[in-house]
């Protein structure tokens, strides 16, 4: 039987795709979300500093024109603070240039993006420690220092 | 050998899956599910709190597409997390074991979890001859289906051949198929069709579900946040429907330039589905998007709704052709009633007879 | 039966016996008014019948002065959706594909919503037709049940196609089946009505011409 690697092949002439990709269609046409977003965030700032209460807006759910997310993206820009997450694939969480205004970034095993929020809160909830989890810490943490006490 | 009811967040923490992990998870579901993403820490602690619930995947009349989808889905983690979400203990394609075995566990299943756990089907049911078409290990799919729903907490109908007949209830319906619907009567049933259904729709069904419980459903029975719009409604190509600008074939200019796939015979507009907003392959693309129509997959009956390649507003039949039959008939019918109307006048002439009003109110 | 079913049903069987109703109706309607023929005319010919006929075909289309004085509503309503119909039936994508289906032949269409906003004048411009036959007293006194019928079986398939272009008040699959239908009734009808005229009026027309012709005089 003939195995696929031995049926040779030649290419006779390499196609350029020129289909509209949806990126194309829809580029043309700004959505226009771009300051409603931008008054979004404000909004939710002030109402943080007033009443403390936090905000996620989820990129995924507005329509924007590739131009319009890379504007978003420049006009936010990055604060001092930058962490990276390894939990089921990579994610990012970075405070922007205002404070307050935090972006989270989330990727699957194979980095591809699967999840684009913006927070306004003191930190995203992601990346606090879990009084269950430091509970169970704690237990670990016990069993660590009779360990090493008894060996010592 | 009872089974303890541990909490899904005990099982994850188990598996190794960290709470931050599982945030994660649950904000990336909610912004599929297109739900405010303030719900993903509600869906988080919700979850971590269930008992981890048991689920049976009966597979009757199907192709094990469905099953494929749900486990090419995403990446592994997410098939991974379901599965450690939640505990399928019975699955023909995927268990290991095999038999009489495979049978007990079900058994066991159902009187450990009577009234509790999830039946997931996926595949039609035939009815014809007492169902003989399709049985396994001696029962008929009628049989399992009655026996198992029974003591269910609901049902999951996955695929349009479970949801609606699918392609096996298509003309001319040798076995009698029928949805899982037609027969159980007195479950709560959610219907995710498709053919298959979009992997993280699955998914995002039985999360919705474990969450808030019974999810809004629509009049065919799908979930709300999945099915509530039209293809036509969300097609990245609808601008050029509205401009009136359709490929004609599948090679021509308008093909090329992606034009609407209308004339193609795209059933967008009536069909509900999340495909023109999630994607497929980890939001890579969907059949418009490279250039097929859509064939309406998630809709009943869509395998006998006319061809593919015509569109929704035409007729099926040969139009020209009864149009000229009933041209030649109406000249034979049209003659003979011609010559008696002529021979009326020929005799009202001869008799000088003059036109009254009445003669004029006589037919339009 | 479900949604799709009927649209099956509407698409297939119904629209066979429509077409074939119209059809042997529209055809068996001029072999009556063929067959039944003229009174041979005597006199010598002061002109020509063909000239006569042909010209009215064309010239009747535009209104003389005196009936627009005399009815303005009537003219320029009945342009209007006269119009409106003519861009809907055959300007309309969706609806060439049907002609294309049953002939082979196609042209291209308006975008469409060009042909939306020619469907709302189409709307309007027959309710006030409909509310100008009631309370003109004249019209009123004539008017009988055939022509609200026929208002109606025309009515229904404009608005019932902005609803299904629009998917507005059912699902999509059931507002399509619902417009469909209702032009089946507006094709089985055809026949049996005034609706007839579409067909008939240029036959009509050319009579009038060719007999005015022959005598010599203008029509």
């Amino acid at each position: 039987m003939e195995k696929v690697e031995s049926i040779s092949v030649t290419i006779q002439k390499r196609m350029t795709p020129r289909c509209a990709s949806p990126d194309e269609a829809t580029s043309v046409t700004p959505t226009g979300n771009l300051i409603p977003l931008l008054h979004e965030i404000r909004h939710a700032l002030e109402r943080w500093l007033r009443e403390g209460h936090s905000h996620v807006i989820d990129l995924h759910s507005l329509p924007m024109s590739p131009d319009e997310q890379r504007q978003l993206l420049d006009l936010l820009g990055e604060g001092e603070v930058s962490a990276s997450l390894s939990a089921l694939g990579n994610s990012e969480v970075i405070e922007t240039a205002f404070a307050g205004v935090w972006r989270v970034t989330h990727y699957n095993d194979d980095d591809v993006l699967v999840g684009h929020f913006i927070e306004i809160c003191q930190a995203p909830d992601i990346l606090k420690s879990h009084p269950d989890d430091g509970r169970l810490a704690l237990k670990q943490l016990d069993d660590l220092l009779s360990s090493v006490e008894t060996t010592a | 050998m009872k089974k303890e009811g541990q909490t899904i967040g005990e099982v994850l923490r188990q598996r190794g899956i960290s709470r931050r992990s599982f945030l994660k998870f649950c904000a990336t579901t909610a912004s599929i599910m297109a739900l405010p993403p303030t719900m993903a820490p509600v869906i988080a602690a919700t979850l971590e709190k269930t008992k981890r619930p048991s689920v049976i995947w009966l597979s009757f009349q199907e192709c094990t597409g469905c099953a494929e989808s749900l486990t090419r889905s995403h990446s592994a983690t997410i098939e991974d997390l379901i599965f450690n979400v939640i505990s399928l203990d019975y699955q023909h394609t995927l268990q290991a074991c095999a038999g009489h075995f495979a049978e007990h566990i079900r058994e066991e299943v159902i009187a450990e979890h009577d009234g509790e756990f999830i039946l997931i089907v996926d595949g039609s049911i035939p009815l014809k001859d007492g169902g003989v078409y399709s049985t396994i290990a001696g029962m008929t799919n009628e049989q399992i289906l009655k026996q198992t729903a029974a003591h269910a907490a609901a049902v999951v109908s996955v695929g349009t051949c479970a949801a609606y007949g699918g392609i096996p209830k298509a003309d001319p319906n040798p076995t009698g198929a029928v949805s899982v619907a037609d027969i159980i009567k007195d479950k709560p049933i959610i219907n995710v069709p498709g053919c298959p259904p979009i992997p993280v729709v699955i998914t995002g069904v039985l999360v919705q579900y474990l969450t808030f419980g019974l999810p809004e459903l629509d009049d065919l029975g799908r979930p709300k946040a999945f099915y509530g719009h039209s293809i036509h409604d969300r097609c990245y190509r609808r601008p050029f429907y509205d401009k009136g600008l359709f490929a004609e074939t599948f090679d021509d200019e308008g093909a090329k330039k992606g034009w609407c796939l209308y004339k193609l015979g795209c059933k967008g507009p009536t069909t509900f589905n999340a495909c023109a907003t999630t994607k497929w392959n980890d939001g890579t693309s969907f059949p418009i998007e490279s250039g097929h129509p859509c064939l309406g997959c998630s809709e009943p009956d869509f395998w006998d709704a006319g061809s593919f390649y015509k569109s929704l507003s035409t007729p099926t039949g040969n139009i020209a052709e009864k149009a000229i039959y009933a041209a030649g008939a109406g000249l034979l019918a049209g003659a003979a009633i011609g010559a008696v109307h002529r021979t009326k006048k020929q005799a009202a002439v001869r008799q000088h007879r003059r036109a009254t009003i009445d003669d004029l109110g006589e037919g339009s | 039966m479900t949604d799709v079913e009927l649209l099956l049903w509407v698409r297939g069987p119904a629209f066979d016996i429509a077409t074939v109703i119209l059809c042997a109706g529209m055809v068996i309607r001029f072999m009556e008014i063929f067959m039944l023929g003229r009174k041979a005319n005597l006199a010598e010919a002061r002109g020509s019948e063909m000239a006569g006929g042909l010209g009215t075909v064309f010239r009747r289309t535009l209104v003389d002065t005196g009936t627009f004085k005399r009815t303005p509503f009537t003219v320029v309503a009945g342009w209007l959706f006269h119009i409106g119909l003519f861009v809907i039936i055959f300007l309309f994508v969706p609806h060439i594909l049907v002609f294309e289906g049953a002939t082979g032949l196609s042209w291209p269409g308006l975008p469409s919503n060009i042909v939306d906003a020619f469907a709302v004048i189409t709307i309007v411009t027959l309710l006030a037709i409909l509310i100008h036959r009631w309370r003109d007293p004249v019209l009123r006194l004539l008017s009988e049940f055939n022509d609200y019928l026929v208002w109606l079986v025309t009515f229904t398939p404009v608005l019932t196609g902005w609803l299904a272009f629009h998917r507005v008040g059912a699902a999509p699959a059931a507002l399509i089946a619902v417009h469909i239908l209702s032009v089946e009734l507006l094709m089985v009808l055809f026949p049996f009505t005034k609706l007839s005229h579409a067909f008939t009026l240029w036959v009509a027309r050319w009579y009038n011409g060719a007999i005015a012709g022959y005598k010599g005089v203008k029509s």
